[in-house]
């Protein structure tokens, strides 16, 4: 019986000083803790920084396709476009932008921009076969979009006039390739490739 | 100076929020009051078309479904206006890409193009929707109304209904 008790006495101080061992190792890794949790608030800060700027101010891009042609290459541009410009309503004819695609809202396109609500837009229906043209004006709220290369384009010509709600950005810079750094400039609606 | 660093404390921690918030809002989930009759009885049920003081419900919306753009019939989802781009409205999915639509007033069947859905108010008679303007982009699509959040009495999710007779999905 006092074997017993005596027993769990020192069963009782060994596990005391595990646990303060323990309690000394937990205080050891507070500081390694604390780190770790500023780390991580500052990497979120910093996403969310990111995530705002990315949205909000200017957006890097990746455009490919024969549609832009000569304006942007086939196999690859990076380009940058700014998104104020959209947001507040200040594009006009001739930019080009960035427009996420009526037919499959996963996807982002570069288009030029070629009227805006109001206007009336002619334009040739199968560049391929004549140069048989139409007339149209965009409703209210809409935007004609037109790509470069009207012969390889899906474009305003397809799929109608697109709500301006569409427009993700002003593209306004290219980076690569670094040959042709340098802005994207305005051209006037009627200068097409013809 | 020990009045300047509390200032700037604060700007910074106030900045620091707004951008978390405005991040949080955009990525994962908002709350949104609702004004106008147009989706009565499911949001504002006593609103009537033009009397005075309507009062709103705040409604949450979640944005997860923006990575994948995948919808069904009976959604309610937040869109802007294809008529103007600073308005957002309110609607209810009746038909996705592919479905034949049988519109009430003009008795005919319109095919939603893809990409597209058409989308109606749960209040017919004054609604300004897809029977006014045709199907709409889903890039328009900024969010899906999941959950009333006020006033309490009327807290819950937002069930999904749609009418089976109009609808012929391929």
């Amino acid at each position: 019986m006092t074997n017993g008790f005596d027993s769990s006495s020192v069963n009782c101080k060994i596990q005391g000083r595990r646990e303060m061992a323990g309690l000394r190792r937990l205080a050891q890794l507070k500081p390694i803790a604390e780190e770790a949790l500023a780390g991580t608030v500052f990497v979120a800060k910093f996403l969310c920084g990111l995530h705002v700027a990315n949205t909000y101010i200017c957006t890097a891009a990746l455009t490919y396709g024969p549609s832009m042609l000569p304006t942007l290459n086939l196999t690859g541009d990076f380009i940058v476009a700014e998104r104020l410009s959209t947001r507040f309503g200040r594009v006009g004819v001739g930019d080009i932008v960035l427009v996420r695609s009526p037919e499959n809202p996963r996807k982002v396109m570069a288009k030029r921009l070629m009227g805006m609500e109001g206007d009336s837009v002619t334009y040739v229906v199968d560049p391929k076969n004549g140069d048989w043209s139409e007339t149209v004006v965009v409703p209210k709220g809409h935007v004609w979009i037109e790509g470069d290369n009207i012969y390889d384009s899906n474009d305003s010509r397809n799929f109608g006039a697109v709500p301006y709600g569409l427009l993700q950005g002003k593209i306004f810079w290219r980076i690569w390739p670094p040959e042709r750094f340098g802005p994207l400039e305005k051209r006037k609606s009627n200068e097409g490739v013809l | 100076m020990a009045n300047r660093d509390i200032v700037w404390n604060v700007v910074k921690k106030c900045f620091t929020f707004g951008i978390i918030g405005v991040t949080v809002s955009d990525r994962y989930a908002s709350i949104v009051p609702i004004r106008g009759a147009s989706m009565s009885p499911t949001f504002n049920p006593r609103a009537t078309s033009l009397a005075g003081p309507v009062t709103g419900d705040y409604v949450l919306v979640e944005k997860f479904c923006l990575q994948k753009y995948k919808f069904s019939p009976g959604d309610v989802i937040v869109y802007r206006s294809p008529c103007n781009y600073k308005e957002k409205h309110v609607k209810r999915i009746i038909a996705l890409p592919g479905d034949w639509v049988g519109t009430r007033q003009t008795y005919d069947v319109v095919k939603v193009p893809e990409g597209h859905c058409w989308v109606e108010g749960d209040n017919a008679e004054c609604s300004m929707d897809s029977r006014s303007f045709g199907p709409i982009p889903m890039g328009l699509i900024q969010g899906r109304v999941s959950h009333i959040v006020w006033p309490p009495q009327r807290i819950g999710a937002v069930e999904k209904k749609y009418p089976q007779g109009r609808i012929k999905s391929n």
